[in-house]
């Protein structure tokens, strides 16, 4: 069955699992330079002009796959040579121009910067178009078009242009590490920063859990993905790789749904602190609303920390969608809890380093979570264990809860624009940097409508029906109590 | 007196949120809040004999039902 959407993840992924072998086999060093031959043999070349250009591009990718620029600290970054320097025209009329009589589009350009030849053909003049868009409104046939990079379409937070060699550039103080434009590039030219060698280096010095025990926190996303098996395979797979044990990131969502609905009523407006995407938009587009922000970690940092609270010598690696939590664990305030992040996508190459045949393993089980911990995985789904948390801590009589859960990063503007000038109807912005929410994060192995529905019914899986249920068993329902 | 309580996934499907809460009343009961310590932890790697506790590192096989007799004959036999 296909693990992946795209040849581009296919690429990367395969260079992933030459390093991760030759990390478990402890000659990685030995091997850096052999890994692009080993993955492109030959003289004949299947995705640029000569092979040479190829391995070129793998030995960048190696290096990523290894940490990447140590001197670059974003955790997404661009390999310019892998970037195709695409034509970034604007506003362009296409064949599909009619050379109609109404020419619309000239009597709604701002500009005059459209002309007509002698078959009555539209034209721009580049010098003087605005690319305002009007004239591609108003045309009957559709035939102008927005000619984008894919990756400054991807990123709709604008921090992507093109450098003065033209290959894509990113705007280091306004990424927010959503990871958009990795997905999205159709050269594969953005990628995000691994750490699979320091996860494959903690898992052989723990030697199985005698000198320190690793645990792996999953998010639920991972009810997603993986579909060539059952959850229960992948957990025992996940353990065979090392792990001592698997705990739900959704655990730490229900401790955050528990004190984030007690937060809001306390304080009467919030953003969520969740998705570190969302919060790093805030911090650096909308300093104004700082204060807002949830002073609650996120589920992977709350859950960690317990972890560790029960394990002092505990190693906790966190396995999800996203790339923006890679940014998210190196913070200080996250760092002592998480020792490393990596992406469903690089759990695979993990795998398969090891030659997991996965659909025979035996099935584990994974239940520490609520559904309503669980359904943080997409969008609406923090929006309701808050109301949940509200009603069960019976903060909902004298408090009601306004939620406005925006999807995607560009409601996320939306909503924020409207708090920064007051003029937003709700107290609670639920951001999810995502459209859909994790469930569609960059490092997911496969992006589909089905997800959605998937989660839920993992959800409705748990056996915790309840937040506080969930919860009770940390005993910080005692501990806030006392 | 420590007593840890697995909370792992598989000691959670059997039943150590109920052990944990009726450890938890059963210490209030008895007015023992400050002679024993009640956490959690993350697997003991005994899952077939789950729910595992350990009472001062010792551990035990406990369910639900067995809590309130766990409890009486070998949690308070060991505080005196």
């Amino acid at each position: 069955m296909r693990k992946f959407d795209t040849k581009v993840q296919h690429l990367k992924y395969k260079v992933l699992l030459h390093v991760a072998r030759h990390a478990w086999e402890g000659n990685l060093m030995e091997h850096l330079l052999d890994i692009p031959k080993e993955i492109i043999p030959g003289k004949t070349p299947s995705m640029r002009c000569c092979v040479y250009k190829e391995r070129g591009i793998l030995s960048e990718r190696v290096k990523l796959a290894c940490g990447g620029d140590k001197h670059n600290p974003n955790i997404i970054e661009v390999l310019d040579i892998a970037c195709d320097d695409c034509p970034a025209g604007g506003y362009t009329v296409t064949d599909t121009c009619r050379g109609c009589l109404a020419h619309r589009c000239e009597d709604v350009c701002p500009k005059n910067a459209i002309t007509f030849d002698e078959h009555q053909k539209a034209h721009i003049d580049k010098s003087k178009c605005v690319n305002c868009g009007k004239c591609a409104s108003v045309c009957p046939y559709a035939a102008i078009i927005d000619r984008k990079r894919p990756c400054e379409n991807a990123c709709k937070i604008k921090a992507i242009s093109p450098d003065e060699d033209g290959s894509a550039k990113i705007d280091n103080e306004r990424c927010i590490q959503c990871g958009a434009c990795v997905y999205q590039c159709p050269f594969g030219a953005i990628a995000d920063k691994s750490f699979i060698i320091n996860v494959i280096d903690l898992l052989k010095r723990s030697e199985n859990g005698k000198n320190y025990k690793v645990y792996a926190v999953v998010a639920p996303s991972i009810s997603s993905q993986f579909r060539y098996a059952k959850l229960g395979q992948v957990i025992t797979a996940i353990k065979k790789l090392g792990f001592y044990h698997v705990i739900e990131a959704a655990l730490g969502a229900d401790m955050v749904a528990y004190s984030e609905c007690k937060e809001l009523f306390e304080r009467k407006f919030l953003t969520s602190s969740c998705c570190p995407a969302f919060v790093r938009y805030i911090e650096t587009q909308f300093p104004e609303l700082e204060g807002a922000i949830s002073h609650n970690p996120s589920p992977m940092a709350a859950i960690s920390e317990y972890i560790k609270s029960t394990d002092k010598t505990a190693k906790v690696v966190f396995i999800g969608p996203c790339t923006a939590k890679k940014a998210e664990f190196l913070k200080p305030s996250v760092r002592p809890y998480v020792d490393s992040v990596i992406t469903f996508e690089e759990l695979q190459a993990l795998f398969d380093s090891r030659d997991f045949d996965i659909a025979s393993f035996s099935e584990d089980v994974l239940d520490n979570a609520s559904y309503f911990g669980r359904i943080f995985a997409r969008s609406g789904g923090l929006s309701d264990a808050v109301a949940q948390g509200l009603k069960e801590r019976n903060l909902d009589k004298d408090f009601e809860l306004k939620a406005v859960r925006c999807d995607g990063i560009e409601q996320c503007r939306a909503a924020l624009m409207k708090a920064k000038l007051s003029r937003l109807d709700g107290n609670f912005i639920e951001g999810m940097a995502c459209v859909g929410g994790c469930i569609n994060g960059a490092g997911c192995l496969t992006h589909g409508e089905k997800n959605r529905a998937e989660v839920d019914a993992y959800g409705r899986e748990a056996l915790e029906k309840t937040i506080s249920d969930a919860v009770s068993i940390l005993n910080i329902v005692k501990m806030e109590e006392a | 007196m420590k007593i840890t309580v697995c909370i792992g996934s598989s000691c959670h499907i059997k039943g150590s949120r109920q052990v944990v809460e009726q450890l938890q009343s059963l210490i209030a009961e008895h007015g023992l809040k400050e002679e024993i310590d009640l956490a959690g932890t993350f697997c003991m790697g005994k899952c077939q004999s789950g729910v595992n506790v350990t009472v001062d590192g010792e551990c035990f096989s406990v369910t639900p039902e067995s809590t309130h007799t766990f409890f009486s004959e070998t949690v308070l036999p060991r505080l005196k």
